[in-house]
């Protein structure tokens, strides 16, 4: 029952989730979102398959564009995340 | 099929996908302190990096230039959209970042049905779980994806205005219940359309998806720009619900955990977001607001108003000892953060305690103001969150709002009904001295007045957030 198990996962990581999200400071909720929202990029391996096994043409350009969007979804919310984060990081120099 | 590794066991593949999952989790957790939470920032993405990775290694890609050509293209646009956006355009390219992750998530599920059904023939194919979750991920994704471009537009400043028109509750409910009823066929397969709807290229869900790209928009559309942050918030949860909904359909566990981890982020901070402004999440998606805006208006304020110059608050400043400053989305929009922070370190190095009391909804997404000073280098020790900072009004000497109105609103606090009845506010007038940076008197989103405005501690700073506060800064200079 491979729905039942996928259904374990989604509860227990809603559980784990819940708990570390709570913990995150309101001072870090933007870079918080993108980069959740990176992670939500994890859809790009998905695309990946379909993109590079779809057996036909029209499989492959879904595919071709499910990866373009995604990969802009994982690459753009990683560096604007760290792009931020830099910024709160580091510590006045006076 | 085979790939680069496919000839290991599936373990592998399997444990692979535990150990990203573990890196997710483990940089979410280090984003719960701003020391940390860069590297937090980087392990989520090895984690990514290791998924992405052993997933093209493993798999027979029998178009690998299809492939890396969209990894190159897809990699290049986010690159150039995170490097050359400006930080006070950062909620839309969230939004829009958003928004990509749906529609992919949307399209992958459409081309896994496609490939079931291809393969087996509508009567072959099954599972009912696989579809099921396969018209979730689509409408989940496709809802992400336009209402992200909606909300992405409107942040940028393309329709400012709440679009409301008469029907509108209907409407969306009618939107929503073709959703449901062609998802029905897509699930269901009733015999008699089932043959046509269901053919090789499974055209009900792409039905499904042009119903709920409409739908997307049609909920977003409505909402006004100080709702922003719920919105962004719920579109972020969505785009992780989509991805993990489409794990399901893969049959894939790191989408699932990661996909969810990302729902219940969004869900939390949506959450946040609906109780800093005392609203459920119907009442905003709805657009409970807008309905209770007050006729007479200017007439609290008439002859009760003391405005003053940058050189009087420069005064203030020199013999106060502790300093609040209150950010609104003021602050972004005239791009004052930097002024502020100069401000702010001046007053630092002249040994007045200054903090930065940030409501929850100001600005147009969860943590907008703290990204926008943290870029203007105020360190984020300064900066405190509504129930810290409330106790302390009270041994404040002055208080500068700059940019908000709704959040610093005593109505709030009254029996009376207005839109922001209920709502916790910033407390401001418990100091000595209020000083409110605004254009005008205008009204805040909540479109009622604000009688803090009239105190008798209370000074108005008419001005452009940006020019008084360099004007402030600069007068604060000259008096030292």
């Amino acid at each position: 029952m491979a729905f039942v198990e996928n259904l374990t996962l989604f509860v227990l990581a809603a559980f784990v989730g819940y708990e570390i999200i709570t913990k995150i400071p309101a001072t870090l909720h933007t870079p918080l979102i993108s980069g959740a929202n990176a992670i939500s990029g994890i859809t790009l391996i998905g695309s990946v398959l379909v993109a590079g096994s779809g057996s036909t043409t029209l499989a492959t350009v879904l595919g071709f564009v499910a990866v373009v969007m995604a990969t802009i979804n994982v690459v753009g919310g990683y560096l604007v995340s760290h792009f931020m984060l830099r910024r709160f990081g580091r510590r006045r120099e006076d | 099929m085979a790939g680069l590794l496919g000839g290991l066991p599936d373990a592998v593949l399997s444990v692979a996908y535990l150990v990203a999952a573990t890196l997710f989790i483990l940089g979410l957790r280090e984003m719960t302190h701003p020391r940390t939470a860069m590297r937090g920032n980087l392990i989520s993405a090895a984690g990514m990096l290791l998924a992405v990775g052993i997933t093209v290694l493993w798999f027979e890609i029998l178009s690998p230039l299809v492939l890396f050509a969209a990894l190159l293209v897809g990699a290049a646009i986010g690159t150039w959209l995170a490097t050359s956006v400006e930080t006070t355009q950062m909620p839309q390219l969230v939004g829009l970042f958003n928004g990509f992750g749906g529609g992919a998530s949307a399209l992958v599920a459409g081309a896994e049905l496609i490939d079931l059904f291809g393969a087996g023939g509508a009567a072959k194919v099954a599972a009912y779980d696989v579809t099921g979750a396969a018209a979730v991920a689509g409408v989940v994704g496709a809802v992400t994806f336009t209402g992200s471009l909606v909300a992405a537009g409107k942040l940028h400043g393309y329709v400012e205005a709440p679009i409301r028109y008469p029907g509108e509750q209907t409407v969306k409910a009618g939107v929503l219940l073709v959703c449901v009823a062609v998802a029905a066929v897509l699930v269901g397969r009733p015999a008699g359309v089932a043959g046509a709807l269901t053919a090789d290229w499974v055209p009900a869900y792409w039905g499904l998806l042009v119903a709920a790209s409409v739908l997307g928009v049609l909920l977003v559309v409505p909402i006004g720009g100080a709702d922003m942050p719920v919105v962004i918030a719920l579109l972020n949860s969505l785009s992780g619900l989509a991805a993990a909904t489409t794990g399901f359909v893969l049959d894939n566990s790191v989408l699932i955990i990661a996909g969810t981890l990302v729902g219940a982020s969004g869900m939390i901070l949506t959450t946040i977001m609906c109780r800093a402004m005392n609203r459920s999440l119907r009442n905003v998606l709805v657009g409970g607001l807008g309905d209770t805006r007050a006729g007479d208006v200017a007439d609290i304020y008439e002859g009760n108003i003391m405005s003053t110059s940058p050189e009087e608050v420069a005064m203030l400043l020199e013999t106060a000892r502790r300093v609040v400053i209150v950010p609104g989305y003021g602050m972004a929009v005239g791009q004052a953060q930097h002024a502020v922070a100069e401000l702010a370190a001046m007053l630092g190095e002249a040994g007045v305690e200054v903090a930065f009391g940030i409501h929850p909804v100001a600005g147009r997404m969860p943590g907008h103001m703290n990204v926008l000073l943290a870029e203007a280098d105020v360190p984020y020790e300064q900066m405190e969150e509504l129930e810290a900072v409330n106790p302390t009004f009270a041994d404040t000497d002055v208080v500068i709002v700059t940019g908000a109105n709704d959040v610093v609103n005593p109505t709030a606090l009254s029996d009376e009904p207005s839109p922001i009845q209920g709502m916790p506010i910033l407390r401001v007038w418990e100091a000595d001295v209020v000083v409110i940076n605004k254009r005008s008197l205008s009204h805040g989103y909540a479109g009622i007045p604000n009688p803090l405005f009239t105190y008798d501690n209370t000074y108005m700073l008419f001005g452009d957030a940006r020019e008084s506060m360099q004007a402030l800064a600069n007068e604060y200079k000259a008096t030292r």
